[in-house]
Protein backbone atom coordinates (compact mmCIF):
# COMPACT_ATOMS: atom_id res chain seq x y z
CA UNK A 1 0.00 0.00 0.00
CA UNK A 2 2.62 2.42 1.06
CA UNK A 3 5.26 1.16 -1.17
CA UNK A 4 2.57 1.90 -4.02
CA UNK A 5 2.07 5.50 -3.34
CA UNK A 6 6.14 6.13 -2.50
CA UNK A 7 7.46 3.98 -5.91
CA UNK A 8 3.84 6.02 -8.02
CA UNK A 9 5.62 9.48 -6.79
CA UNK A 10 9.31 8.88 -7.75
CA UNK A 11 7.94 7.74 -10.90
CA UNK A 12 5.70 11.15 -11.65
CA UNK A 13 8.26 12.82 -10.52
CA UNK A 14 11.22 11.35 -12.55
CA UNK A 15 9.29 11.55 -15.23
CA UNK A 16 8.24 15.74 -14.98
CA UNK A 17 12.28 15.87 -14.73
CA UNK A 18 12.55 13.75 -17.62
CA UNK A 19 10.45 16.09 -19.67
CA UNK A 20 12.13 19.26 -18.38
CA UNK A 21 15.68 18.52 -18.80
CA UNK A 22 17.64 19.86 -21.86
CA UNK A 23 20.74 17.75 -22.03
CA UNK A 24 20.07 14.24 -23.32
CA UNK A 25 22.02 11.68 -20.76
CA UNK A 26 20.55 13.50 -17.73
CA UNK A 27 16.45 12.80 -19.07
CA UNK A 28 17.76 9.32 -19.62
CA UNK A 29 19.39 8.63 -16.41
CA UNK A 30 15.42 10.09 -14.86
CA UNK A 31 13.95 7.72 -17.42
CA UNK A 32 15.64 4.75 -16.18
CA UNK A 33 14.66 5.85 -12.49
CA UNK A 34 11.01 6.07 -13.78
CA UNK A 35 11.53 2.45 -15.11
CA UNK A 36 12.52 1.11 -12.04
CA UNK A 37 10.07 2.87 -10.10
CA UNK A 38 7.29 1.75 -12.17
CA UNK A 39 8.91 -2.22 -11.98
CA UNK A 40 8.46 -1.98 -8.30
CA UNK A 41 4.82 -0.77 -8.67
CA UNK A 42 3.96 -3.77 -11.06
CA UNK A 43 5.48 -5.85 -8.40
CA UNK A 44 3.19 -4.38 -5.63
CA UNK A 45 0.90 -5.25 -8.07
CA UNK A 46 1.28 -8.82 -8.30
CA UNK A 47 3.46 -9.14 -11.48
CA UNK A 48 6.38 -10.18 -10.64
CA UNK A 49 7.54 -11.74 -13.87
CA UNK A 50 6.72 -8.17 -15.63
CA UNK A 51 8.58 -6.17 -13.26
CA UNK A 52 11.55 -8.02 -14.20
CA UNK A 53 11.15 -7.80 -18.01
CA UNK A 54 10.86 -3.98 -17.12
CA UNK A 55 14.06 -3.48 -15.81
CA UNK A 56 15.59 -5.92 -18.51
CA UNK A 57 13.79 -4.61 -21.60
CA UNK A 58 13.08 -1.04 -20.79
CA UNK A 59 15.88 0.48 -18.38
CA UNK A 60 18.17 -2.03 -19.35
CA UNK A 61 18.04 -2.47 -23.68
CA UNK A 62 16.00 0.46 -24.70
CA UNK A 63 17.61 3.12 -22.62
CA UNK A 64 21.01 1.61 -23.98
CA UNK A 65 19.74 1.59 -27.10
CA UNK A 66 18.75 5.19 -27.41
CA UNK A 67 22.38 6.48 -25.36
CA UNK A 68 24.04 4.67 -28.09
CA UNK A 69 23.05 6.65 -30.83
CA UNK A 70 22.94 9.36 -28.62
CA UNK A 71 27.05 8.63 -28.36
CA UNK A 72 27.10 7.63 -31.98
CA UNK A 73 25.37 11.30 -32.99
CA UNK A 74 28.23 13.12 -31.14
CA UNK A 75 26.50 15.56 -29.83
CA UNK A 76 28.05 18.27 -27.74
CA UNK A 77 27.19 21.31 -25.72
CA UNK A 78 25.56 23.58 -28.51
CA UNK A 79 22.82 20.62 -28.98
CA UNK A 80 22.36 21.60 -25.04
CA UNK A 81 21.97 25.25 -25.75
CA UNK A 82 19.99 24.73 -28.81
CA UNK A 83 17.41 22.76 -26.93
CA UNK A 84 17.05 24.94 -24.33
CA UNK A 85 15.87 28.01 -27.21
CA UNK A 86 13.59 25.79 -28.60
CA UNK A 87 11.98 24.75 -25.60
CA UNK A 88 10.05 28.09 -24.49
CA UNK A 89 7.60 28.69 -21.67
CA UNK A 90 5.65 30.06 -24.13
CA UNK A 91 5.45 27.07 -25.84
CA UNK A 92 4.91 24.74 -22.84
CA UNK A 93 1.48 26.30 -21.38
CA UNK A 94 -1.21 25.57 -24.26
CA UNK A 95 -0.16 22.17 -24.45
CA UNK A 96 0.29 21.84 -20.61
CA UNK A 97 -3.21 23.25 -19.92
CA UNK A 98 -5.46 21.44 -21.89
CA UNK A 99 -3.63 18.00 -21.03
CA UNK A 100 -3.90 18.76 -17.58
CA UNK A 101 -8.21 19.46 -18.12
CA UNK A 102 -8.36 16.54 -19.51
CA UNK A 103 -6.41 14.60 -17.29
CA UNK A 104 -8.43 16.26 -14.79
CA UNK A 105 -11.66 15.19 -16.59
CA UNK A 106 -10.03 11.12 -16.67
CA UNK A 107 -9.03 11.38 -13.24
CA UNK A 108 -12.85 12.47 -12.05
CA UNK A 109 -14.15 10.07 -14.25
CA UNK A 110 -12.00 7.10 -12.83
CA UNK A 111 -13.06 8.41 -9.18
CA UNK A 112 -16.69 8.53 -9.49
CA UNK A 113 -17.08 5.03 -10.40
CA UNK A 114 -17.08 2.35 -8.18
CA UNK A 115 -13.97 -0.33 -9.51
CA UNK A 116 -13.25 -2.20 -6.23
CA UNK A 117 -9.72 -2.75 -4.94
CA UNK A 118 -6.90 -5.20 -5.42
CA UNK A 119 -7.76 -7.74 -3.01
CA UNK A 120 -4.78 -10.76 -3.05
CA UNK A 121 -2.13 -9.26 -5.90
CA UNK A 122 -0.95 -12.95 -6.62
CA UNK A 123 -0.26 -14.14 -10.43
CA UNK A 124 2.56 -16.06 -10.84
CA UNK A 125 4.31 -16.35 -14.08
CA UNK A 126 3.28 -19.70 -14.66
CA UNK A 127 -0.51 -18.41 -15.44
CA UNK A 128 0.86 -15.56 -17.89
CA UNK A 129 2.67 -18.50 -19.61
CA UNK A 130 -0.86 -20.86 -19.82
CA UNK A 131 -2.22 -17.92 -20.97
CA UNK A 132 0.27 -16.93 -23.68
CA UNK A 133 1.08 -19.97 -25.77
CA UNK A 134 -2.52 -21.16 -25.01
CA UNK A 135 -5.58 -18.55 -26.22
CA UNK A 136 -2.78 -15.93 -27.35
CA UNK A 137 -0.71 -17.70 -29.73
CA UNK A 138 -1.37 -15.94 -32.66
CA UNK A 139 -0.73 -12.87 -31.07
CA UNK A 140 2.88 -14.53 -30.09
CA UNK A 141 3.43 -15.34 -33.55
CA UNK A 142 2.27 -12.12 -35.01
CA UNK A 143 4.73 -10.36 -32.26
CA UNK A 144 7.54 -12.73 -34.23
CA UNK A 145 6.81 -11.16 -37.52
CA UNK A 146 6.61 -7.81 -36.11
CA UNK A 147 10.38 -8.13 -34.57
CA UNK A 148 10.99 -9.70 -37.85
CA UNK A 149 10.46 -6.52 -39.83
CA UNK A 150 11.90 -4.17 -36.62
CA UNK A 151 14.89 -5.97 -37.29
CA UNK A 152 14.81 -5.64 -41.51
CA UNK A 153 13.52 -2.08 -41.35
CA UNK A 154 16.47 -1.11 -38.74
CA UNK A 155 19.20 -2.61 -41.12
CA UNK A 156 17.79 -0.98 -43.72
CA UNK A 157 17.15 2.52 -42.71
CA UNK A 158 20.22 2.33 -40.52
CA UNK A 159 22.56 1.24 -43.53
CA UNK A 160 24.63 4.04 -44.87
CA UNK A 161 24.49 4.34 -48.51
CA UNK A 162 27.88 4.91 -50.54
CA UNK A 163 27.43 7.91 -52.70
CA UNK A 164 29.13 7.32 -56.26
CA UNK A 165 29.76 10.49 -57.76
CA UNK A 166 31.83 10.92 -60.94
CA UNK A 167 34.69 12.75 -60.53
CA UNK A 168 33.87 14.77 -63.28
CA UNK A 169 30.30 15.85 -61.65
CA UNK A 170 31.82 16.28 -58.16
CA UNK A 171 32.91 19.81 -58.86
CA UNK A 172 29.24 20.86 -59.69
CA UNK A 173 28.29 18.94 -56.37
CA UNK A 174 29.91 21.15 -54.11
CA UNK B 1 -1.84 -4.83 4.85
CA UNK B 2 -4.77 -2.87 3.19
CA UNK B 3 -5.60 -3.73 -0.49
CA UNK B 4 -4.98 -1.06 -3.14
CA UNK B 5 -7.52 0.64 -4.83
CA UNK B 6 -7.84 0.38 -8.43
CA UNK B 7 -7.81 3.92 -9.06
CA UNK B 8 -4.83 4.87 -7.89
CA UNK B 9 -3.12 2.45 -10.34
CA UNK B 10 -5.74 3.74 -13.38
CA UNK B 11 -4.78 7.43 -12.06
CA UNK B 12 -1.03 6.81 -11.90
CA UNK B 13 -0.99 5.54 -15.83
CA UNK B 14 -3.10 8.65 -16.73
CA UNK B 15 -0.82 10.98 -15.01
CA UNK B 16 2.17 9.02 -16.99
CA UNK B 17 0.49 8.95 -20.07
CA UNK B 18 -0.38 12.84 -19.94
CA UNK B 19 3.67 13.63 -19.15
CA UNK B 20 4.65 11.78 -21.96
CA UNK B 21 2.02 13.40 -24.10
CA UNK B 22 2.86 17.20 -22.97
CA UNK B 23 7.16 16.12 -23.91
CA UNK B 24 5.66 14.97 -27.14
CA UNK B 25 3.67 18.64 -28.02
CA UNK B 26 6.10 20.88 -26.25
CA UNK B 27 9.67 19.07 -27.81
CA UNK B 28 11.08 20.08 -30.95
CA UNK B 29 14.13 17.50 -30.29
CA UNK B 30 13.40 14.06 -32.74
CA UNK B 31 15.01 12.23 -29.91
CA UNK B 32 13.05 13.72 -27.64
CA UNK B 33 10.19 12.45 -28.69
CA UNK B 34 10.75 9.07 -29.00
CA UNK B 35 11.72 9.00 -25.37
CA UNK B 36 8.25 10.13 -24.68
CA UNK B 37 6.71 7.89 -26.73
CA UNK B 38 7.99 5.22 -24.36
CA UNK B 39 7.09 6.83 -21.52
CA UNK B 40 3.24 6.63 -22.76
CA UNK B 41 3.45 3.16 -23.82
CA UNK B 42 4.86 2.54 -20.36
CA UNK B 43 2.11 4.30 -18.98
CA UNK B 44 -0.55 1.98 -21.06
CA UNK B 45 1.18 -1.19 -19.75
CA UNK B 46 0.61 0.07 -16.50
CA UNK B 47 -3.00 0.46 -17.24
CA UNK B 48 -3.05 -3.29 -18.88
CA UNK B 49 -1.25 -4.67 -15.12
CA UNK B 50 -3.73 -2.89 -12.99
CA UNK B 51 -6.74 -3.98 -14.51
CA UNK B 52 -5.26 -7.79 -15.24
CA UNK B 53 -4.56 -7.38 -10.95
CA UNK B 54 -8.23 -6.42 -10.19
CA UNK B 55 -9.60 -9.34 -11.73
CA UNK B 56 -6.55 -11.57 -11.32
CA UNK B 57 -6.62 -12.68 -14.92
CA UNK B 58 -3.31 -13.34 -17.02
CA UNK B 59 -4.63 -11.49 -19.86
CA UNK B 60 -3.58 -7.77 -18.33
CA UNK B 61 -0.01 -9.06 -18.04
CA UNK B 62 -0.29 -10.87 -21.54
CA UNK B 63 -0.70 -7.97 -23.29
CA UNK B 64 1.93 -5.62 -21.35
CA UNK B 65 4.37 -8.26 -22.63
CA UNK B 66 2.52 -7.48 -26.49
CA UNK B 67 3.22 -3.68 -25.89
CA UNK B 68 6.90 -4.77 -24.59
CA UNK B 69 7.76 -6.48 -28.12
CA UNK B 70 6.00 -3.41 -30.17
CA UNK B 71 7.97 -0.62 -27.87
CA UNK B 72 11.31 -2.80 -28.35
CA UNK B 73 10.83 -3.04 -32.36
CA UNK B 74 9.22 0.31 -32.52
CA UNK B 75 11.98 1.95 -30.90
CA UNK B 76 15.13 0.15 -32.95
CA UNK B 77 13.31 1.55 -36.54
CA UNK B 78 12.72 5.13 -35.03
CA UNK B 79 16.50 4.88 -34.43
CA UNK B 80 17.52 3.86 -37.54
CA UNK B 81 15.18 6.70 -38.85
CA UNK B 82 16.43 9.49 -36.55
CA UNK B 83 20.19 8.71 -37.49
CA UNK B 84 18.72 8.65 -41.31
CA UNK B 85 17.49 12.40 -40.65
CA UNK B 86 20.53 13.16 -38.61
CA UNK B 87 22.95 12.58 -41.59
CA UNK B 88 21.04 13.57 -44.45
CA UNK B 89 19.46 17.39 -42.59
CA UNK B 90 22.59 17.59 -40.06
CA UNK B 91 20.24 18.47 -37.28
CA UNK B 92 17.58 16.53 -34.70
CA UNK B 93 14.75 19.19 -35.48
CA UNK B 94 11.93 17.55 -36.41
CA UNK B 95 10.57 20.87 -38.23
CA UNK B 96 13.33 20.04 -40.53
CA UNK B 97 12.08 17.05 -42.35
CA UNK B 98 8.45 19.12 -43.50
CA UNK B 99 9.74 18.37 -46.73
CA UNK B 100 9.02 15.31 -49.08
CA UNK B 101 11.72 14.95 -51.51
CA UNK B 102 11.47 11.56 -52.95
Amino acid sequence: MVTFYIAGSVAVLATIMVITRYNMIHALLYLVISFLAIAIVFHVLGAPFMAALEVIVYAGAIVVLIIFVIMMLNLKQESVDQERQWMSKKLLIGPAILSVILLAELIYIISTTESGAIEQPALDAKAVGLSLYGPYVIGVELSGILLMSGIVGAYHLGRQKKKVVHRFLEAQEH
Amino acid sequence: MKPIPVEAGLILAGILFMLGLISVLIRRNIIFMLISVEIMLNAAGLAFITAGARWVQADGQVMFIFILTMAAAEVSVGLALILQIYHQLKTLDSDAANKMRG
